[in-house]
């Protein structure tokens, strides 16, 4: 039976153009990749080539006719033996479609517009699960973050041998932050590997052994460095397990240093937090206590999914109480109330939790009873806890160190005035970084960054005080 | 085919020279037409079904595209079919393939269904990314294909990961990573070879050498336009391969996975071949002359040589390989029926595979 030649569309958005030429006749034999006319859209010549073979039975439309629409029939091309009589004068068409050509026009119109018209279904809401109960009479053992880091890698490390750490210094070198101290005595060079200085590629290297199955913990000497990565962290590790339909993701951590460390200039100052944060597929993760910082990375390495682990350099040498417990795992994507108050809600995390404690002890002094929250991951976040803290306070103030626009905190304001506006009693107020490439100069560096008073002041301001 | 500016001989092993400098193993075995090993009658019939599937499945792509079925960019494999048949040919089970945008082709090779990939191409539910990916990011787990990667060298350095997950589980498969003469300008693809040799992993390197990224010739985007040389520097040896003949093709293969395998670390074979189509289905090549598509067309195309051969030596008759023929048109045309019947993802697919 002939078979319809269409006007093709030769880029994602044509929808119509212009049939120049035909560069075949009525009578003429064409094969399989035969250029049979050229057609000019908005942007080129193209050429049309036969798909099928057959002999060209009838041109439709004469050469030189413009704003010729997308799928129109151009020409008819009858098989062996078909004659050209066998074309109805008006439109071929009316012979069974058995040919996908043909069977097409029945599945018109073109997808795309019968799926615009569909309602957006509502996010699936994932709840995280509470914390562990810590066993009363549990030892609590003075911890730095650093150690707290390094523990969280070798008990998981003893528990799969699928983990494994790569990165700049990890190795020989211990770690160029010492996170990593020790970790190559005990397991190996198999599993403790130094790379070359090469994050783009050992960030590929990671993800493709996690495609593989293996569980990668990626160390950056600091997410400053990342960003040479950031193209394998976004488009391959978190955007795989969508493109495939669920077939494959990337169960790796890109962990590091995030953010100012002190005197370092503005390329290894900067915070990633709501960089990441932003990306569908990935989970986000910024602690501040060494605890969190062990249960969440313990979490982080046994999560399924790509997790980025921003930890800060200032924060590694500090201590806080650890429990001492076989295996200390935190959920992910939990917030933990700090300090509860009644007065006003602080929101912060990481470093940023370090301005946010002396200021809540500040204000308390000065009577105002504050609630502090540490979101600790940022991705998914949780946001029932903060909106839960401002419908009991009705205030609230967001602190981290990172730049001020599109911040997390700028995001946190936004969501809690969309959901909780009739809670508010004052604005939400957000202390950033200061809008400026972090300075060198010690006096700069310490106005670039927020300070304590800062969120003492912005708490009295939301407290009307 | 000759290279197109380098005047060696196709098929040259071309570390030799710099292996000296270097001191990897230099070996000179050809694979021009005359030393070329012959394939057998199986291997022949083979080769010309695999490689008419694709350029059937590519132009029924192509067609599909000009009625609006499949959307946004669609890269053809016409005229390369004979890199990914040749290498699968020779790959064993469980070897890893990862290419780039132009997969469509390496899809099938791996043995991936016609009616999977042409679905996903339609953007439905039937297809392997359950409509999700589109023509630039399908993967199989059960094939062993990790896509199907739309950033341009990001999956040379994933592939140098799944070789390292071999070599850390110390199994005895390969990494086969594809990328193009576009691709091999990209940094990471350097940073890759530098890991690759430095930890001697199992890889394959193939650059498809197609003379044209997008619309930039060779002789215009790159300074050493020989690429089975571009590894010298990290002592990984490289192999120029007529990637017109299947035959030069399984043979280079069959070196490489040896090399591979036997653990002497990664390959960089580069395969001489030549894109028929336009780099996308929008772009009209109006940067190289009629003439020169035309001249490759007819003097070296990968399945037109496979039939005479078939052919010359009475392996098929005309109505055989017509009957082969209508195979292949059958299963595309069913691709294709399907991939236009098939519904689109239910819309609660929206918020799912995002995370575990």
């Amino acid at each position: 039976m002939p078979i319809d030649i269409l006007m093709p569309a030769l880029s994602p958005t044509m929808e119509e153009g212009t049939l120049s030429k035909w560069l075949k006749k009525e009578g003429d034999k064409v094969t399989s990749g035969d250029v049979i006319a050229e057609i000019e859209t908005d942007k080129a010549t193209m050429e049309v080539e036969a798909v099928d073979e057959g002999v060209i039975g009838k041109l439709l439309v004469e050469a030189g006719t413009e704003n010729v629409k997308v799928n129109t029939k151009i020409a008819v091309l009858l098989q062996n033996g078909e004659s050209a009589d066998a074309i109805g004068s008006e439109a071929p068409a009316a012979a069974p479609k058995a040919e996908a050509t043909a069977a097409a026009e029945e599945a018109k119109p073109a997808p795309a517009a019968s799926s615009a018209a569909a309602p957006v279904p509502a996010q699936p809401k994932v709840e995280a699960a509470a914390d562990p109960d810590i066993p009363a009479g549990t030892e609590m053992v003075m911890t730095t973050v650093r150690e707290a880091l390094r523990d969280a890698m070798a008990e998981e490390m003893r528990r799969d041998g699928d983990v494994f750490v790569m990165g700049e210094e990890v190795a020989e070198y211990q770690g160029a932050y010492k996170i990593t101290q020790g970790l190559l005595q005990e397991f190996g060079a198999r599993r403790v590997i130094d790379t070359p200085i090469t994050e783009h590629g050992f960030a590929g290297v990671g993800v493709g052994a996690a495609m593989a199955g293996l569980k990668p913990i990626v160390e950056f000497m600091t997410f400053n460095f990342a960003m040479q990565a950031i193209d394998q962290i976004i488009n391959s590790a978190a955007k795989t397990l969508y493109m495939s339909g669920g077939q494959m993701g990337a169960p790796i951590v890109f962990r590091g240093p995030n953010g100012a460390a002190a005197r370092v200039g503005a390329q290894h100052s900067q915070d990633y937090a709501s960089w990441y944060s932003q990306i569908p597929g990935l989970k986000v993760i910024m602690p501040y206590t060494a605890a969190d910082a062990k249960g969440l990375l313990k979490a982080a390495i046994r999560d399924p999914n790509p997790i980025v682990f921003l930890e800060n350099e200032i924060l590694y040498g500090q201590s806080f109480e650890v429990p001492k417990m076989d295996d200390f795992v935190l959920p992910i994507g939990k917030a933990r109330i700090h300090r509860k108050g009644k007065d006003a809600t602080i929101v912060s995390f990481g470093i940023g939790m370090t301005y946010a404690v002396k200021a809540v002890a500040e204000l308390e002094k000065e009577g105002i009873d504050v609630e502090l929250i540490d979101l600790r991951t940022l991705r998914p976040m949780d946001l029932p806890t903060v909106i839960e803290s401002v419908k009991k306070t009705g205030r609230l103030v967001t602190v981290e160190e990172g730049y001020p626009q599109n911040s997390v905190g700028a995001e946190i304001a936004t969501r809690v005035m969309q959901q909780a506006f009739d809670y508010l009693d004052a604005p939400v107020l957000t202390i950033a970084g200061k809008d400026v490439p972090m300075p060198y100069a010690a006096n700069l560096e310490k106005l670039a960054l927020p300070n304590v008073d800062e969120v003492v002041q912005a708490v009295k301001t939301v407290c009307y005080k | 085919m000759a290279p197109t500016k380098t005047a060696s001989v196709s098929g040259r092993k071309t570390a030799a020279k710099s292996a000296n400098r270097n001191g990897s193993k230099a070996v000179s075995k050809e694979f021009t037409g005359k030393n070329t090993p012959d394939f057998g009658k199986d291997e022949d019939l083979h080769a010309y079904r695999e490689m008419l599937l694709i350029r059937r499945f590519e132009e029924k792509a192509g067609q599909l595209y000009g009625m609006g079925f499949i959307g946004g960019f669609c890269h053809l494999y016409i005229g390369q079919e004979a890199v990914v048949v040749g290498m699968q040919m020779a790959q064993q089970e469980g070897d890893q393939v990862i290419t780039a945008y132009r997969d469509h082709g390496h899809m099938l090779a791996t043995g991936m269904s016609a009616r999977g990939v042409m679905a996903e191409l339609t953007g439905r539910r039937g297809g392997y990314s359950r409509g999700k990916g589109g023509s630039m990011h399908m993967f199989s787990k059960e094939k062993h294909f990790y896509g199907g990667h739309g950033i341009v060298g990001a999956q040379v350095s994933l592939g140098t990961g799944l070789a390292f997950a071999n070599a850390y589980r110390n199994n005895d498969s390969v990494s086969v990573a594809y990328f193009g003469d576009g691709a091999a300008n990209q940094g990471q693809v350097y940073e890759s070879f530098n890991m690759a040799a430095l930890w001697k992993l199992p890889i394959i390197y193939i650059v498809e050498n197609n003379r044209y990224a997008m619309g930039t010739s060779t002789a215009r985007a790159t300074a050493q336009s020989n690429y089975s040389l571009r590894g010298s520097g990290f002592g990984i040896p490289g192999i120029q391969v007529d990637g017109m003949d299947v035959r030069a093709v399984k043979a280079a293969a069959d070196e490489a996975l040896e090399h591979c395998r036997s653990g002497k670390g990664p390959i960089i074979l580069e395969m001489l071949t030549y894109r028929y189509r336009g780099h996308s289905m929008s772009d009209p090549a109006k940067y190289r002359s009629k003439d020169e598509v035309q001249k490759m067309r007819s003097e070296h195309d990968p399945i037109e040589q496979v039939r005479l051969r078939l052919l010359e030596k009475g392996w098929a008759t005309e109505d055989e390989l017509k009957a082969i023929d209508k195979d292949i048109r059958d299963i595309v045309s069913d691709s294709a029926d399907f991939a236009q019947a098939d519904p689109e993802p239910d819309v609660s697919e929206l918020y799912t595979d995002i995370l575990l």
